[in-house]
């Protein structure tokens, strides 16, 4: 597709960790990380009050105790960098787990992880956890992610194989929905409300701490797939032609999976029961980069990054006083134009 | 397996009485406890002064005759679809036929404040169809048949989509969120009659075309071409039935909202019994389908006092293991 001569190649540790990227795959994720700084740009300036770019700027640069910096600073700019977080790693979760299931249909919550923290979560504000602290919340939802996980794993037997994991990965989130509306019907109505919020997916009220609490998460799970993208191009050939080039098929399987749990766990738990994101950034992806996960990680990273960005913008202005969680434009915007991507890919 | 018709006939009545037993089990018990006693008086000497009778009337008997009819058209829907696509993981819940209906419903009724059940009835088709069509579109492997692992990820890719577009309406529109919350849940309670008799001559209209088609759809069972060298011409059955499973699944969302995973169990059960011909599956699953229903409504009555475990988390949480259990199975053949 590309000659040699445009591509960059990476090495390091004698040749275990390399990077290949071509021109065109270093021009989009440019491109949209330039699309990405501007959005947030935007993001920062406008609201219920609009400040001009220039005292957004000023307001970053030379953080003081005016209202507007105020409202830059402990407001805007932890929402809009929890939504590029969060973005980024419900994109990459679902990255990984489409190579990982050879299925461009598989994603965090198809698979139940989103469903596990969501139940978590939902029995948490339910069952009068509060009382504990908002601060673990987040922790709840994450746990709640990781059993699913574990059950996941467990039932699938040795084999791993990708139809029966993501079969099982589907009962398990029936199940898990199941018991979430049971939870929610038997709570009382204002925690039901709430919890009905947590499910659609909100960066509202977002706060500096849970920025600095899912940040970890991203910055060492990002480059992880980064890593283990050679692996995604292996096990896209076949279990046979991966084995043969002498890939550990389980092994990156059980790392792939655990690596999408800690990003979509870590990110459901800050941000709700965000759906679509994981299914529909790879897809995006894959039509602006060619074939090649070490590509794909960064840029789906990207498109997530700026579909919840841009989602969580529309629920902030469209219905002006309201602020709707960004969830709803999320599904709504992104339900149709998977449907068109899915019709499209065959 | 049974195998000479005297079994299977028996059976079948045994099924019969166990869901007239069921049946009877939610008119009587309850929150409020009625005598068997002011059953009969009820259809001997019907007095509107009395409330145990009152609540029997206009409480129990619409709930009971909603589940009972909601449980047999979802396990028949589910039946049909199993034979349809040849998939044994396929049902109305799994596939997204639910959820279509449930979101056409609620935008219906949230942003164009439809209140006619008659006109509800339409829109959970139109919602059905919707969600049939669009599985139908993306299952399609490239050589154009139905891959089972891509039907099932299309379906819950459809279902989330119609579910996260109905919760976003619930947050918009929170005035109404506990009314349309039913619809999300799944629920046979707290609707009278009237939701009912709108759909009466859809569903004789599709019970008699379950009917007609008994015959062609044991063949149907068969590779495509086997059954068009037998004559069938398979495209308008398939038609016929995927039209069959819009109206009875539409249906029950139009009355209960989203009750899962009857269609899955049920069919598989009667199947264990009957094996594959559908003049005994059919019936069958319209018996053990009501019972199932009626026997959870019951039972989810009893589960956490005072409150009543909505029907369709009672079926789901019934229904995993099953799920579970059929996917780690070889093959996903029926």
């Amino acid at each position: 597709m590309t000659t040699p001569r445009a591509d960059l190649v990476w090495r390091a540790a004698g040749g275990r960790l390399s990077l290949r990227l071509d021109r065109r795959s270093l021009a989009v994720t440019l491109l949209l990380a330039l699309a990405l700084v501007a959005s947030a740009g935007i993001s920062l300036s406008l609201g219920s009050q609009a400040t001009p770019p220039a005292a957004v700027l000023e307001a970053l640069l030379f953080p003081g105790h005016s209202d507007i910096a105020l409202i830059v600073h402990e407001i805007r700019l932890p929402r809009v960098l929890l939504g590029i977080l969060v973005g980024a790693c419900l994109g990459v979760a679902g990255l990984l787990l489409q190579g990982l299931v050879r299925n461009p249909l598989a994603s965090p919550d198809v698979i139940g992880i989103t469903g596990g923290a969501s139940l978590a979560a939902v029995s948490f504000l339910a069952l009068g956890g509060a009382a504990l602290g908002e601060a673990w919340l987040p922790v709840a939802a994450l746990g709640g992610a990781a059993l699913v996980a574990l059950a996941i794993i467990a039932l699938s037997g040795r084999g791993v194989t990708p139809a029966r994991l993501v079969l099982i990965g589907i009962g398990l989130a029936a199940a898990l929905g199941a018991a979430t509306t049971l939870v929610l019907v038997l709570a009382a109505d204002t925690t039901a409300m709430q919890a009905y919020v947590w499910l659609t997916g909100s960066l509202y009220a977002a706060q500096w701490r849970e920025v600095a609490a899912l940040a970890p998460w991203a910055l060492l799970g990002l480059p992880l797939a980064l890593g283990l993208a050679r692996r995604l191009d292996a096990l896209a050939l076949g279990d046979d032609l991966a084995t043969g080039l002498g890939t550990a098929v389980r092994g990156s399987r059980l790392a792939l999976l655990l690596l999408a749990v800690a990003l979509a766990g870590s990110a459901v738990a800050f941000a709700g029961g965000l759906s679509f994101i994981g299914l529909l950034a790879p897809h995006i992806a894959r039509r602006l980069v060619a074939r090649g996960h070490a590509a794909l990680v960064p840029v789906t990273a990207l498109v997530g990054a700026l579909i919840l960005l841009h989602a969580d913008l529309l629920g902030r202005l469209a219905f002006l006083p309201r602020d709707l969680p960004a969830g709803i434009f999320v599904a709504g915007i992104g339900a149709p134009f998977f449907v068109y991507l899915l019709h499209r890919w065959r | 397996m049974l195998t000479t018709p005297l079994a299977r006939l028996l059976v079948l009545v045994l099924g019969a009485l166990l869901a007239l037993a069921a049946g009877l089990a939610s008119l009587l018990l309850g929150a409020a406890e009625i005598p068997a006693t002011t059953l009969v008086e009820a259809v001997l000497a019907p007095d509107p002064g009395s409330t145990p009778q009152l609540i029997l009337l206009s409480e129990r008997l619409p709930r009971a005759a909603i589940a009972a009819l909601v449980g047999a058209s979802l396990a028949v829907a589910g039946a049909l679809m199993q034979t349809l696509t040849r998939n044994a993981l396929a049902a109305p819940s799994i596939l997204g036929i639910n959820a279509g209906a449930m979101c056409f419903v609620v935008v219906a009724s949230a942003v164009f404040a439809l209140r006619s059940p008659l006109a509800l009835v339409w829109v959970a088709f139109l919602g059905a169809l919707a969600a049939a069509l669009l599985v139908a579109l993306l299952g399609r492997e490239r050589g154009g048949g139905l891959s089972p692992v891509r039907v099932v990820l299309a379906g819950v890719a459809i279902t989330a989509l119609f579910v996260s577009l109905a919760q976003g309406l619930l947050i918009i529109d929170q005035e109404r969120f506990e009314g349309l919350l039913l619809w999300l849940a799944g629920s046979v309670a707290g609707r009278g009659l009237e939701v009912v008799t709108p759909l009466l001559p859809f569903f004789l209209v599709a019970a008699g075309l379950c009917a007609l088609l008994v015959r062609q759809l044991n063949l149907l069972v068969l590779d495509d071409e086997v059954g068009k060298g037998l004559g069938l011409r398979t495209g308008r059955v398939r038609l016929l039935a995927g039209a069959v499973v819009i109206v009875l699944a539409g249906g029950s969302v139009a009355m209960a909202g989203m009750i899962g995973f009857v269609g899955l169990i049920v069919p598989h059960m009667v199947r264990a019994l009957f094996g594959r011909d559908h003049r005994w599956v059919l019936p069958g699953c319209v018996l053990l389908g009501a019972g199932l229903l009626l026997a959870a409504d019951t039972l989810a009555r009893f589960l956490m006092p005072p409150q009543e475990v909505p029907v369709g988390v009672m079926t789901a949480l019934l229904g995993t293991p099953f799920f579970l259990t059929l996917a780690r199975r070889r093959s996903l053949t029926p």
